[in-house]
């Protein structure tokens, strides 16, 4: 019981990370390198508000998703849309947007550590314990899971029950095809993509009441995010959320039952064991 | 490509003036080299303990009006590199200040791993290299190797006896039982002190009843924390880096640990420890150490807040100043030959923010803080190999 609860609040954290890049990768195509600094740059706005402003960052992510929706739709426009409209093909945008926006994430480590400095930065927020099926757990992360629970919820219900999430998952299934039915796909990228990096900024803001943060750490984040978005398959929310879980359990698993030096080796043992017998990850298709 | 000619040219002729023979050759600066991770794993902690430190000297000699070197005052230019955390950085930002900037000294970098990547090469060039946070037990084999390194931070055998020998102090005391808790990162640092501290506790009787590693970068320690806890130990400790030494601590507040000692190792002296923490910091020992209530130490780090807009932490910054003190205090006595400089650190004592600091024959400095504890406010120096200012360490009761 305690493997499971300890290995669902790790993989909510897993889902709050990847459910961005999913969005950004699956709809607008863009393989978004400088993911994890979105994310660490959340969290720094996170720690900078409740330090001066005792804001907590369950209300500042409300502050900080318009934001960095405006900011990442203007990084779409104006940096990755000459890249999609040169490539010719699939993998050309994927190779040109990787390059692309790992030097992007330089230039946001570099404006990090101009802005905030390269220190530390750590606060304690709801440090406590809650008692749960007779075992204790972190309230902070407790109250990131539930915050994680209801955005991946909200982010499901809105992509496949509304009139925009249908267009947004028609672009990801098929971007030729949806330009015939008036799709405009260029317009649903950029919103997939702003959506995508004010998704990971917010899960920057919950992760960083339990996680201590600094000004390079993104890159961490952007490889854990990448292997649950390919493990679940890309492109599908499901897919992402069922392979934090499971990330989370089976690392828990490890650390608990055998040894925590394995964790690592563990996630990256079942990694290449989708890989092997689901390319297309779990809830992905087989690409055409 | 022509263009870029012009550019070269122009630059030259901007440049001439300044190499006219007989210009104002009193003021020309002495140039230092530094390289040290911005970005990259390392960069929290060199934020922290390295680069402020270079800024503080700096400003504090060129106010001054500079580095008396043989009556004349000349001021120090800086040129600092980023080693991305990278070896390979390392090296080539230390051949590149050697041949293309052309520096009078080069700091030694940041950290255990980059200092010995970058040996050679400083060797090579003939730069002293002293060292303050390269924490190793190879001072022998290594300035035996490359005669112009410098040892100032310990070594890991004196880091980790120093923790057992305080526990000891303690169950000796009748403060603690004899069952201890020891976990480590799965990375040299943490490697090392753990492998130095397992037969330190066997000898001196501790009963280790939960040994455990996890991966750098762990995001969730609440399975190790539990291990160690359902051990039922009397003292923890944690031989971890400054990520997990966060999350080391919050996981045990959180599983409410109950341990009259409690350890982790680098970052425990951080200021943003405490400032995370609050009260529940109160009786945590941790890694290093000064001499808290020293004049030297408050001066230093009263100025290092003004200059730095933060405070020093408690353990590798002020040793790192008293690096930039050792160096100082060199060249003005042999002036800026840097053969001089190494002779010369091999036979002198240096006055330091840290007390007197004199090179054994392995170019170590025997006497070094291995640990501290929280008490007030301040993190004070409990144990050391010979350092004056030593408290008392006290049981840790609780969390709150």
């Amino acid at each position: 019981m305690y493997i499971i609860i300890t290995g669902l609040l790790l993989g909510g954290s897993y889902a709050l990370i990847a459910m961005g890049l999913n969005l950004q990768y699956g709809v607008a195509r863009i393989m978004n390198l400088a993911n994890g600094e979105m994310l660490v740059a959340g969290g720094f706005v996170a720690f900078w508000l409740y330090t001066t402003a005792e804001l907590s960052p369950f209300l500042s992510i409300f502050l900080l998703a318009p934001v960095v929706f405006a900011l990442n739709w203007l990084i779409y426009r104006i940096m990755l849309l000459p890249l999609v409209r040169r490539a010719k093909t699939r993998g050309q945008l994927e190779v040109d947007s990787i390059l692309a926006t790992f030097g992007l994430s330089f230039v946001a480590v570099g404006l990090m550590l101009a802005v905030f400095g390269g220190d530390y930065f750590s606060y304690s927020y709801l440090a406590r314990s809650v008692p749960i099926a007779g075992d204790t757990f972190a309230l902070n992360r407790v109250s990131a899971f539930i915050g994680a629970a209801i955005l991946c919820g909200l982010v499901y219900l809105w992509l496949n029950r509304s009139r925009v999430g249908l267009s947004l998952r028609a672009v990801a299934v098929a971007p030729e095809s949806a330009r015939l039915v008036g799709i405009d796909v260029a317009q649903r990228s950029a919103l997939a993509f702003g959506l995508g990096g004010a998704i990971t900024a917010m899960g920057g803001a919950l992760v960083s009441s339990y996680l201590t943060l600094d000004a390079s750490t993104g890159v961490i984040f952007t490889l854990k995010a990448l292997i649950v978005v390919i493990m679940g398959g890309v492109g599908d929310v499901r897919g992402t959320i069922v392979a934090a879980l499971m990330l989370g359990i089976l690392e828990t698993f490890v650390a608990t039952v055998i040894d925590p030096g394995l964790t690592l080796a563990a996630a990256y043992g079942l990694f290449i064991l989708i890989l092997l017998f689901r390319p297309q990850g779990l809830f992905g298709r087989a690409s055409a | 490509m022509k263009r870029r000619s012009v550019l070269r040219l122009g630059a030259a002729a901007l440049a001439a003036p300044a190499i006219i023979p007989g210009r104002a050759f009193a003021n020309d600066p002495i140039r230092i080299g530094a390289v040290a991770p911005k970005t990259g794993p390392l960069a929290g902690g060199a934020a922290v303990s390295h680069w402020p430190n270079i800024a503080l000297w700096s400003s504090q000699v060129n106010e001054r009006g500079g580095l008396n070197v043989g009556g004349t005052m000349r001021p120090v230019e800086i040129i600092e590199y980023d080693d991305q955390t990278n070896p390979g950085e390392t090296i080539r930002a230390v051949e590149r200040l050697a041949n293309q900037d052309n520096v009078d000294f080069i700091l030694a970098p940041y950290g255990t791993g980059l200092n010995i990547a970058a040996a050679p090469l400083m060797d090579r060039f003939g730069y002293p290299q002293i060292t303050s946070t390269c924490i190793t037990d190879q001072v022998v084999d290594l300035s035996g190797q490359f005669s112009n390194m410098f040892f100032l931070l310990g070594g890991a055998t004196g880091l980790a006896e120093g923790i057992v020998s305080v526990l000891a102090g303690m169950r000796d005391a009748g403060q603690i039982g004899g069952n201890v808790a020891m976990v480590n990162v799965a990375d040299a640092f943490g490697i090392e002190l753990a492998a130095a501290g397992r037969p330190a506790l066997e000898a001196a009787g501790f009963n280790l009843v939960y040994d455990s590693s996890y991966p750098l970068g762990t995001q969730d320690l609440s399975p190790v924390m539990r291990g160690a806890k359902d051990a039922a130990p009397d003292a923890f400790i944690g031989f971890s880096y400054p990520p997990d030494t966060f999350g080391l601590t919050e996981q045990a507040q959180i599983e409410e640990l109950e341990v009259g000692a409690f350890y982790t190792a680098v970052g425990a002296s951080f200021p943003a420890y405490a400032g995370r923490f609050g009260p529940a910091v109160n009786n945590i020992l941790g890694a290093g150490g000064v001499n808290a209530t020293s004049e030297a130490f408050q001066a230093y780090a009263a100025a290092h807040t003004e200059v730095a807009g933060q405070a020093p932490d408690f353990w590798a910054s002020a040793m790192m100043y008293a690096s930039l003190q050792i160096l100082e205090a060199a060249i003005e006595t042999v002036g800026a030959d840097r053969e001089a400089v190494s002779a010369h650190l091999k036979e002198t004592t240096f006055d330091t923010v840290n007390g007197p600091v004199t090179f054994d024959e392995h170019n170590n400095n025997p006497e070094y803080w291995t640990v501290g504890q929280w008490q007030d406010g301040l993190f004070r120096g409990v144990a050391s190999t010979g350092r004056e200012g030593a408290v008392d360490a006290v049981v840790k009761d609780g969390w709150t």
